[in-house]
């Protein structure tokens, strides 16, 4: 409790200062954080008391960019694990696929938004497809490490209780690599986040970097500040949720076992 | 030796698909064309001059962000390792700082900054310098207490221990921090390139040849140098890894 | 007695890259109803290679093995193992009350399994533990979770790979106390494969002394100990002692000849190639499993 409050205190007192200086240095560059939050307000929060002060913008920008990211990074969650533990159980299919999935995961991602700009043309579907293939990847490959990582002590075991197909992969084959799941989970939420952006800015009218864009032709700093902080605050949210959600799925393992969301990052 | 064999034809049969589907028309050729053709287009790209330069500018670039993120980011992570309260009374600035996506400050960056390659290089290292810290940070923590209370009793002050002890005991988790951090740059650099340009690269190039005659060809050929470029830095780093490092456990793996 | 296990002029010889090592050379033997047999024989003798034939997890090249009188054909229906690795042979994201049902969830219904469960556990003294993970547990208790694990499944025959080989002395004699009893209460037929020769004499109602590699029957001794054992006074008994003293001089313990040294040294090499040729057989047999299932797919 006194941490929380501790961290938040130091928070506060760090905005302060972000306050004074830019209130010295008067750059318009750099507003003041309370004129930001005037622009967020005035953006996104002055709507009708009907939709919860939500402005028009929330509903043709926000939630789009948000649907977006979260249906790129299910499908490619879907496609990810039951691909890759397929692939990590398979010694030939992995020899067959792995050099193939090595070059593909090198490309960087960004480096596809114009291949599906051509085939989609800009839109939501190569928006979609930037993300789903982008962050496919690190779940794959963190995939395909777990479900190899099941030691042969368990393989006997559920082969000599004759545990069928289907229980053996979900029961124990998935368990076991769940840890490495999440970690490539992880990588590929944050990794969403960078690529719906990045597919948002590709001339696109649409979307919380299109926002962006448009405050960036006007020259007005403090939208565009408000944009930048709200991309900050989605990163910071969707990682918390996330990280909730892989204590609670891997709560069974020992403490000592666990290594810390930060170093564990594979991209 | 038969994992090369099969290797290879799992990577022939990707090719032979891809051909057979690139000339089956069920697709317009402009949108896939089978690699026979980005094949010749690749092997001419690579005696293009123009083309060769932007390669070499996003190599370059990528080589001064990783040195610069490593320039700030090892001794910043030391710092805040080793000393506690610092780093409580950082952390709500690193854990503010730390979500927002790099490319999200592109349109700032470029009206700051220009579309040269300071631009590129800044976002970069921005987006590189986060997994080198949390790396040092971590690996200050794991630090055996034990190495560290020998290296006391033999009288070695703080700064010994630091350099004696902690620097080569952390040495494993900073190169994996440096090998996230060079994928992460390349990521942003291209992204930067392909949205900014005026500072040459491979993302421009791309981004380039789709929008002037819509070159599928052009795009995918370039495409490819840009995951060979990612695969030798992750390759040379990892294997960088391996030969200094080969004692420690933490390699971080594949991927 | 009628016989459960029947293991018929067994042979197995792994396919090696650098040739071929013959691990059991020619085996045969049976257990009784309700018999526990322990397997003693030196390390690299061929043991963990008879356990896997027995419980189908490897094919022999030679010889038939059969169980209550079916051939043993790929893993029988009714039979459990427990493995010396519990930290590994247990799944740690399961509490141990769920280790337990895990392997009874194929055919039985929740209430039945749960019932089941709680029962193994109270037979290994774990009653008040169901609610916990492996981990927290001491690595004797998880041992135990294993044993009712293995006994909950009501295995017609109970095999165990050197069961108490990782724990410490203390807890090894409250295991083995343990086994004796709920064998007894629950009438199992167990084998025990064991490389301790105190602990197979203790234990066994039988003892098969195996030959070093390629490993074949060098005796067949029955146990002439009252059936209530006690770690005092049993290891302390005239036969005890003279029983021990026998299967020790079988396996040539003590003798340190240059001849008796060099075998042992080779032995040693040849096992670390038999594990190795076996990890690749057990991946390939991973392999043929999922293609197998693939091809019934689709």
């Amino acid at each position: 409790m006194t941490r929380f409050v501790q961290r938040w205190g130091v928070f506060a007192g760090l905005v302060v200062v972000w306050e004074l200086l830019t209130w010295l240095a008067d750059d318009p560059f750099f507003p003041r954080p309370s004129e930001i939050v005037m622009a967020a307000q005035g953006l996104w929060f002055s709507g009708p008391p009907g939709d919860l002060f939500l402005t028009d913008a929330v509903f043709e920008h926000l939630f789009p960019s948000v649907g977006r990211l979260l249906a790129g990074w299910v499908i490619a969650a879907v496609i990810g694990i039951s691909l890759g533990v397929a692939l990590g159980r398979s010694t030939a299919a992995m020899q067959y696929a792995g050099p193939l999935l090595t070059f593909m995961r090198s490309i960087p991602p960004p480096a596809l938004v114009p291949v599906f700009l051509l085939v989609f043309s800009a839109g939501t579907q190569m928006q979609l497809a930037t993300i789903v293939f982008g962050v496919l990847w690190p779940i794959l490959l963190n995939s395909v490490d777990g479900a190899r990582s099941v030691d042969a002590t368990k393989f006997e075991t559920s082969a000599v209780f004759r545990i069928p197909k289907a229980q053996w992969i979900l029961g124990v084959v998935l368990p076991s690599a769940a840890p490495k799941i999440f970690a490539g989970l992880r990588v590929s939420l944050s990794l969403s986040l960078v690529l719906m952006v990045v597919s948002e800015l590709v001339g696109t009218d649409n979307g919380i970097g299109s926002q962006l864009l448009v405050a960036q032709r006007e020259f007005d700093f403090p939208d565009m500040w408000a944009g930048i902080v709200l991309l900050g605050v989605l990163g910071y949210a969707l990682n918390t949720v996330l990280l909730a959600f892989e204590r609670k799925a891997l709560a069974w393992q020992p403490k000592q076992e666990r290594t810390p969301a930060t170093v564990e990052e594979k991209v | 030796m038969r994992a090369l064999t099969r290797g290879l034809l799992g990577v022939a049969g990707f090719l032979v698909i891809w051909e057979l589907f690139g000339r089956s028309r069920l697709v317009p050729a402009e949108y896939l064309p089978p690699p026979s053709v980005v094949a010749v287009e690749l092997v001419k790209l690579l005696g293009d001059e123009a083309f060769l330069r932007d390669v070499i500018a996003t190599v370059l670039a990528l080589l001064i962000a990783v040195g610069l993120s490593v320039g700030i980011a090892v001794p910043l992570g030391l710092v805040l390792g080793s000393v506690t309260s610092v780093r409580h009374a950082t952390r709500a600035v690193v854990e503010f700082l730390r979500p927002i996506p790099s490319v999200a400050l592109i349109p700032l960056a470029i009206v700051l900054l220009g579309i040269g390659p300071e631009t590129k290089i800044t976002l970069a290292v921005y987006a590189a310098i986060w997994p080198i810290l949390f790396n040092t940070i971590y690996a200050l923590d794991e630090l055996d207490p034990l190495l560290v209370e020998t290296a006391r009793a033999f009288g070695s002050g703080r700064v010994r221990v630091l350099v004696s002890v902690a620097l080569p005991s952390a040495l494993p988790f900073v190169l994996t921090g440096i090998r996230l951090a060079a994928t992460t740059s390349l990521v942003v650099l291209v992204s930067v390139e392909l949205l900014a340009g005026g500072s040459g690269g491979i993302g421009q190039f791309i981004m380039e040849a789709r929008s002037g005659a819509g070159r599928m060809d052009l795009v995918l050929a370039g495409t490819v140098v840009a995951g060979v470029i990612g695969y030798l830095v992750n390759e040379g780093l990892e294997r960088a890894q391996r030969r200094w490092v080969g004692w420690s456990s933490v390699t971080g793996g594949r991927s | 007695m009628t016989a459960m296990l029947e293991v018929a002029e067994l042979g197995h010889t792994y396919q090696a890259k650098d040739g071929a090592y013959t691990a059991i050379a020619d085996l045969s033997f049976t257990v009784g109803t309700g018999e526990l047999v322990c397997v003693v024989g030196p390390s690299g003798c061929g043991k963990s290679t008879l356990l896997r034939t027995i419980s189908g997890l490897i094919r022999p090249t030679r010889g038939q093995i059969s169980l209550h009188g079916n051939e043993v054909n790929g893993v029988p229906d009714d039979l459990a193992v427990v493995f010396q690795d519990y930290s590994r042979s247990l799944f740690p994201w399961l509490t141990v009350q769920k280790n337990v049902e895990f392997p009874l969830r194929r055919n039985l219904g929740r209430a039945e399994r749960r019932a089941r469960a709680a029962e193994a556990l109270e037979w290994v003294g774990l009653a008040d533990a169901g609610r916990k993970y492996p981990w927290q547990l001491s690595g004797g208790m998880q041992q135990r979770v294993a044993i009712a694990r293995a006994l909950a499944y009501r295995p017609a025959l109970l095999l165990m790979d050197e069961p108490f080989a990782s724990v410490d002395a203390q807890t090894r004699f409250e295991l083995e106390d343990l086994l004796l009893k709920v064998r007894t209460e629950q009438d199992t037929t167990v084998l025990v494969v064991t490389h301790d020769i105190d602990e197979s004499v203790y234990l066994g109602d039988r003892i098969l002394v195996l030959s070093t590699s390629p490993a074949s029957v060098v005796a067949d001794l029955k146990v002439d100990l009252p059936a209530q054992r006690d770690q005092i006074t049993t290891r302390e008994s005239e036969a005890f002692v003279a029983l021990r003293g026998e299967v020790a001089r079988l396996l040539n313990v003590g003798k340190t000849s240059e001849e008796v040294k060099a075998r042992r040294k080779a032995n040693e090499q040849q096992a670390a190639k038999w594990a190795e040729a076996e990890r690749a057989e057990s991946e390939r047999a991973d392999v043929s499993r999922d293609e197998a299932e693939e091809r019934a797919t689709t």
